[in-house]
């Protein structure tokens, strides 16, 4: 029953270009599903490790030059004499250079900054973020700086003589950022109710415990850290290859900020939680522009998300799960209600 | 089995355990008894390897175990039920077990260890689908024993079990760790309940201020002028 309502919802997903018949609107929902493969992969950490990662775009926006850069080449003048010279590669190797160069940036800050926990891997997060922002704004020679990459190709997978498809329209592009959106939620759904998912809630919850009965925290924590740099340069790679231009204000703080925002009004440390917070703050300033000035825009959106976390504490995701559960179970049920583990000191 | 020697531990310039030695032999209940401050808990810490010592020597079974991850000396056989919140709250009362033998991959052996726990604490099993923060207190140091126990430990470090129990589940939980003791596994227990402690077990330690002044069996140290003062109230 379950698995036949994910799958409806999927289909229902999917079938959304042929009747909505509105490009920007179409374009709004291909951003929005970017945005959530990066709110999912902030979830890994924040959600189910508790560790925030306030430099979370820089992960994004490596995957984007790495992506764009290894599809257009580039050259490096290393000296006078010598240049290095790497040959444009098709976008789809480019994507996955996206993704790997991501998650070993991952395993390195993890390394770095999980010696010693708590605030120190949000501060290492944030400097790294503002770190390789500078370096893109700065290395000219690879990056063209504030004039940014562009001319990028957009998505092509080609069976060499046979058959090619270029992803130049919205259509294929929606498509394929919800096969990833769906991919990326199946991987983290995967993981969190396995042995490692274990390991990392328990460390989540009770740390000292946690290392008592065994777990290898450090390991597991830099794990989870690879896992969703990975998954937020993949999200940086299919933004590079649909707007198709790249610059160095891809690595600013509110991009970061917009991704927590979504995982803690949807539910942090919930499946759906990323993915409902992702479409209300996807979608919402594109509806309020219509009849808000902007000023104002940026109010309500300010507003509504101090109610969400002021009402809804846990986020949208347990909320309504709960109000669900206590739905079906009807007045009768409401004994075993002691639903506040909070009782556990 | 355990044989402890010149351990010292420190958190950065504070010393919370001094040259402290002592030794368990196989199928004993050792206390250690001091009050607040007197490095007991470290001392524990310091076995399972939670807290790397300064200086010393630990030895389990002749290996030296000194400065080992936690991990490690899980793996060993020694596993710790620490102090204060010893549970899982968010996490079902089965995966709190299940996280217990973390280290395990014995499948039939695992479950053969729950359905032993689920018959020997039948309100395990009632509430094995309920989220762990929900069970009483009673239940949930149960629950942190049980969990101890499903790595199958040769040896099992417990930290101040009676902490914040009423009064009649403090003697039951007393009664728990006998059984376990019956049952062959080896038992290290740090408790403020001295009275208790003292007619438990076959040895204990008393710590002050990091160092141990006085060490003999249960029978000894209860009728000691000195602990009677101190620690009895007498």
């Amino acid at each position: 029953m379950n698995r036949f309502l994910e799958v409806s919802v999927v289909l229902f997903l999917a079938s959304i270009p042929f009747w909505l018949g509105n490009l920007y609107y179409l374009h709004i929902l291909i951003t929005t599903g970017i945005f959530i493969i990066a709110a999912m992969s902030l979830n890994l950490l924040l959600g189910y490790t508790g560790q925030l990662s306030l430099g979370h775009v820089a992960f994004f926006g490596i995957g984007s030059y790495t992506s764009a850069l290894v599809s257009l080449g580039f050259d490096l003048e290393l000296t006078e004499s010598y240049t290095f010279v790497f040959e444009p590669k098709p976008v789809w190797f480019a994507f996955l250079c996206g993704i790997v160069l991501a998650a070993i940036s991952g395993w390195l800050i993890g390394r770095i900054s999980f010696k010693v926990r708590g605030a120190y891997f949000v501060i290492v997060s944030i400097s790294f973020a503002e770190v390789v922002r500078l370096v893109s704004l700065n290395w000219i020679d690879l990056t063209e700086g504030p004039m940014a990459l562009n001319n990028i190709q957009p998505f092509t997978f080609a069976i060499p003589g046979l058959w090619e498809l270029t992803f130049f329209k919205k259509e294929p592009n929606y498509w394929l950022v919800l096969g990833l959106c769906v991919v990326c939620f199946v991987i983290i759904r995967r993981l969190v109710q396995s042995r490692a998912g274990r390991a990392m809630i328990a460390l989540r919850e009770n740390e000292p415990l946690a290392t008592s009965i065994g777990v290898d925290v450090t390991k597991y924590l830099v794990l989870a850290t690879i896992l969703s740099a990975g998954m937020a340069g993949a999200a940086g790679g299919l933004y590079t290859h649909y707007v198709r231009i790249v610059d160095p204000d891809i690595f600013l703080f509110i991009y970061t900020v917009t991704m927590v925002i979504m995982v803690v009004t949807g539910g942090k440390g919930t499946l759906a939680g990323p993915v409902v917070g992702g479409l209300i703050f996807g979608i919402l300033p594109e509806v309020l522009r219509a009849f808000a000035s902007p000023e104002v825009q940026w109010i309500i959106y300010g507003i509504l998300m101090i109610l969400i976390v002021y009402f809804l504490p846990e986020g949208i995701v347990p909320a309504v799960t709960q109000w669900w559960q206590r739905r079906a179970r009807g007045p009768e049920g409401s004994m075993s209600q002691g639903s506040a583990p909070g009782a556990a000191s | 089995m355990l044989k402890v020697e010149g351990l010292t531990c420190a958190y950065g310039k504070v010393t919370a355990v001094r040259d402290l030695s002592m030794e368990v032999r196989e199928g004993e209940l050792v206390t250690l008894i001091g009050a607040n401050g007197a490095g007991k808990t470290s001392t524990l810490k310091a076995i399972s390897g939670v807290l790397a010592p300064a200086e010393g020597r630990i030895e389990f079974d002749g290996d030296d175990i000194t400065g080992a991850s936690a991990r490690a000396v899980l793996q060993k056989g020694i596993a710790h039920c620490p102090e204060g919140r010893r549970i899982f709250p968010y996490m079902t009362v089965r995966e709190n077990l299940e996280l217990g033998c973390f280290l395990r991959s014995d499948r039939d052996g695992i479950s053969e260890d729950m359905q032993h726990i689920f018959d020997r604490f039948p309100i395990l099993q009632e509430r094995s689908s309920q989220a762990a923060g929900t069970l009483s207190g009673g239940e949930q140091q149960m629950l942190a024993i049980s969990r101890a126990l499903m790595s199958r430990p040769r040896l099992i470090l417990f930290d101040e079990p009676s902490l914040g129990l009423a009064p009649n589940l403090v003697e039951r939980t007393f009664e728990i760790i006998e059984q376990i003791r019956a049952d062959g596994v080896t038992v290290v227990m740090v408790e403020q309940n001295a009275l208790a402690a003292l007619e438990l077990c076959d040895h204990s330690y008393v710590l002050e201020s990091g160092e141990v002044t006085l060490s003999g069996s249960g029978s000894q140290l209860l009728k000691n002028k000195k602990v009677q003062k101190a620690y009895l109230g007498g």
